[in-house]
């Protein structure tokens, strides 16, 4: 019987940790980006795009994240085509993020008055111009805590990554804590380890709030 | 068309032609026909629902249209041309009820935005004519203020300073003393009188008919959705003519 230390525990937590600081930072990076565009397409009316991405935000929003992060991984093995977990989660965790992030978006910018883009078009100002220095800075503001109530889920949620082989800190803690019987104490370190990710998310939020008011 | 047609001094700067346009259904203009000349001043009134907003609204493309012509310094309005809408709006500035100024900048980046991303405006060029135009609406000193920092009333006139930052050859104003305290609408008026006497074109749908009689070349009655009348203001409030007009008025003045 091997004596694992408190040290043995932590430092074997922290390695995984560095996952699921790499799968969150795959979610917000890919979510956001592919949420705004989705958020573009909407705004702008382009011919389909609200039926489109209304559908595609019932979809990724009504189906676990779990069953998508398998559908991705096994599913797409099922046409012949080989995938590594890395794509599945990508893709998973970016279709999952921008489907809750476009929809976030989208009630932000409803909240900005048509007045204001009534205001930027008589000025003629371009679409884009319009988005950019009007409707957007002002969105960007109440978009804030939401957003940030929605990362800090994703964090939490990359857990279900295990089920395609990722070992990061839920996955690692499970591990640990079938080889040291100290379950009490590897996921309170697990807790923890999740807290000090988000609460900084939080605290910055905070501060953006106060910065852009 | 072309340029010749804007040079004449006969040419209409803006011109309406059998302009109709409904929601729906529901037709708000049923065949406008109205020629604006250079400098020339229009007060346009009526009860609410009688289209003068839309009207107003039509002129700069805020609203479309479905049947009719429009043509503003001689260029025609085209909603499915990006271009053609941005260089028409470029000739017509819009003034709102709600002054709609962009709560995010300040005063003096209010009155810059515009000039410096449609026309190329440089920055220090920018800033230089916006705080000459802050002088003329009596805000020198505003330039770094925030919109929530200001009055309505003055707020108001930073919106007029930022459409007037365009230099656009028509100016139209939507009810623009209407959501203002009443010991606020003078400081506006008076610098709308003052556009006036400068040459400005304005199109103005108000409720002041004090400062429509004082102000305007002709008054436009508009009623269910057509011109009902139109003349000289002396003219329509001395001696209206139909029993929609003289009812309108007599309403005015209880």
């Amino acid at each position: 019987m091997v004596d694992f230390t408190l040290w043995d525990i932590v430092r074997n937590l922290l390695l995984a940790a560095r996952w699921t600081v790499v799968l969150s930072l795959i979610a917000f990076v890919g979510g956001g980006l592919v949420g705004l565009l989705l958020l573009i397409a909407r705004i702008a009316r382009l011919p389909g795009a609200e039926r489109f991405v209304a559908g595609y935000v019932q979809v990724f929003q009504g189906t676990p994240l779990l069953m998508q992060l398998f559908l991705a991984y096994f599913g797409i093995g099922l046409f012949g085509i080989n995938v590594s977990p890395w794509v599945s989660v990508t893709l998973a965790l970016t279709l999952y993020t921008s489907a809750f992030l476009t929809e976030i978006w989208r009630g932000c910018v409803a909240a900005i008055p048509k007045g204001q883009w009534e205001a930027a078009q008589s000025l003629a100002m371009n679409f884009g111009e319009q988005l950019q220095h009007v409707i957007f800075p002002q969105a960007l503001r109440i978009a804030i805590p939401p957003t940030v109530g929605f990362l800090v889920q994703v964090i939490k949620g990359t857990a279900l990554a295990s089920v395609v082989g990722f070992v990061e800190l839920t996955r690692a803690g499970n591990m640990i804590s079938n080889v040291t019987y100290a379950p009490f104490t590897v996921f309170a370190c697990v807790a923890l380890m999740y807290f000090v990710l988000c609460y900084p998310i939080s605290l910055y939020a905070k501060f953006l709030e106060r910065k852009t008011r | 068309m072309n340029v010749s047609t804007s040079t004449e001094p006969q040419a209409p700067i803006v011109q309406i032609t059998a302009l109709r346009k409904s929601y729906g259904t529901n037709e708000v203009l049923k065949g406008i026909d109205l020629k604006v000349a250079r400098g020339e001043v229009i007060a346009i009134i009526g009860k609410s629902g009688s289209g003068k907003s839309t009207l107003l609204r039509c002129i700069n493309g805020l609203e479309v249209f479905q049947e009719g012509a429009l043509t503003v310094d001689g260029k025609p309005l085209l909603y499915d041309s990006p271009m053609a809408m941005r260089e028409l709006r470029q000739h017509v500035g819009m003034i709102f009820q709600s002054f709609n100024l962009f709560p995010h900048l300040s005063v003096g980046r209010n009155i810059m935005l515009a000039p410096t991303l449609v026309k190329k405006t440089d920055k220090v060029d920018a800033a230089e004519h916006a705080r000459k135009l802050l002088l003329r609406v009596g805000l020198a000193e505003k330039f770094d203020a925030m919109p929530d920092q200001l009055s309505g009333g003055q707020q108001q006139r930073v919106a007029i300073a930022r459409a007037l930052a365009m230099e656009p050859a028509v100016l139209l104003c939507d009810e623009i003393t209407s959501a203002l305290d009443p010991e606020l609408v003078g400081e506006v008026l008076r610098v709308v009188e003052s556009l006036a006497n400068e040459g400005m074109t304005l199109l103005m749908v108000t409720h002041e008919m004090n400062f429509a009689r004082k102000v305007a070349d002709r008054v436009i009655f508009m009623h269910q959705g057509r011109v009902h009348e139109m003349g000289p203001p002396e003219v329509l409030f001395g001696n209206p003519q139909t029993p929609e007009l003289q009812q309108f008025l007599s309403s005015l003045k209880d």
